[in-house]
């Protein structure tokens, strides 16, 4: 009876293991800043390079920090969902347009529509690099003390809006 | 001798070389450099480190690490900046810890497994050729005893 117990037992064993890593997603690197403050920059905005942002000016806002690019394709892709949340005004959106020309960033924004409340420019990517940004697009949302409270990586779909980041955001506007 | 030669200048050819090089005044901390571009991995590029990938993202990194070196940052203070912000997914050897264990240990354990399996093996093995000789051997002794019987009893006949 062991002598069939035991392969079995092995199998199972391997089977649950080979079905999590099936599941599991390479890309998706968890991000060890949840419940971790914003880090701070003092970045000039695209539409006004005299003028600055730092996420102190945002404290007491929820707001996402998504972060984009023109040469980025998957962005594309993402932005009529971006400008689709924008319409609901249930959030301030903050743009980081990452290692880009602000010629092209300008000309993306005014073909494609700029669902952006405020965007600022990293171009050697510095910004990036604090945020842990490894591939655009990604989408940090923010709370009303400065904490960061979900990274999103890759391109933020529908159902993405409608199942997490809508809830997400009514429950934040609701602390205090 | 000539296929010797070949061989030899495709191994120097294959060695990777640092895809941009900078050079650090000081030797202690090129070295700190080498080693440090050869232990962070490339977040877009899965499966090189920075020291090996020309991603942007990975000259960004190389860029990053060797500023904090020129401004005396120590190793440990690159690398606990570096798993700041991306986890322990950025370092090639992750530090032991709670959640980085099976990574750790799962290589032993699998070896002791096969230990314990080859040795079993070769038990089994071993207790089964004893049976065999066992049972060869009361084999003969029943032959050479009906031999013997037949002798007794016959008289020597050859």
């Amino acid at each position: 009876m062991l002598k069939y117990i035991i392969p079995l037992v092995l199998f199972i064993i391997m089977a649950v293991f080979l079905a999590l890593g099936l599941n599991l997603k390479p890309n998706e690197i968890p991000s060890p800043f949840i419940n971790k403050p914003a880090p701070g920059f003092s970045a000039q905005k695209l539409n006004a390079p005299d003028e600055r942002l730092s996420p102190a000016d945002l404290k007491g806002k929820v707001w996402l920090f998504n972060v984009w690019a023109s040469w980025c394709q998957s962005c594309r892709a993402e932005h009529p969902i971006l400008n689709q949340l924008a319409q609901q005004n249930a959030v301030l959106i903050i743009g980081l347009n990452y290692k880009d020309q602000p010629v092209n960033a300008k000309n993306w924004l005014d073909a494609l529509g700029n669902p952006y409340n405020i965007n600022i420019m990293d171009q050697d990517g510095r910004i990036g690099i604090d945020y842990g940004v490894y591939g655009v697009p990604e989408t940090f949302v923010i709370d009303k003390k400065g904490l960061i409270r979900y990274k999103h990586t890759g391109p933020i779909s529908a159902e993405d809006v409608q199942q997490i980041f809508l809830p997400l955001i009514a429950k934040l506007q609701t602390e205090i | 001798m000539k296929h010797l030669l070949l061989i030899l200048f495709l191994m120097i050819s294959g060695r990777s070389y640092a895809v941009d090089t900078r050079q650090l005044l000081d030797l202690k901390q090129q070295e700190s450099y080498e080693t440090l571009t050869k232990e962070l991995r490339c977040l877009v590029c899965q499966n090189q480190t920075i020291a090996d990938s020309n991603a942007e993202l990975a000259a960004d990194l190389r860029r990053q690490v060797y500023e904090m070196l020129e401004k005396g940052k120590s190793n440990d203070e690159i690398i606990q900046f570096m798993t700041d912000r991306y986890g322990d997914f950025v370092l090639y050897k992750p530090a032991f810890k709670g959640k980085t264990v099976l990574l750790w240990i799962a290589p032993i354990v699998f070896l002791i497994m096969g230990l314990i399996t080859v040795f079993l093996f070769i038990k089994r093995k071993k207790m089964s050729i004893n049976l065999q000789n066992r049972a060869d051997s009361l084999h003969m002794n029943e032959d050479k005893q009906k031999k013997i019987r037949s002798l007794l009893e016959n008289g020597d006949i050859s």
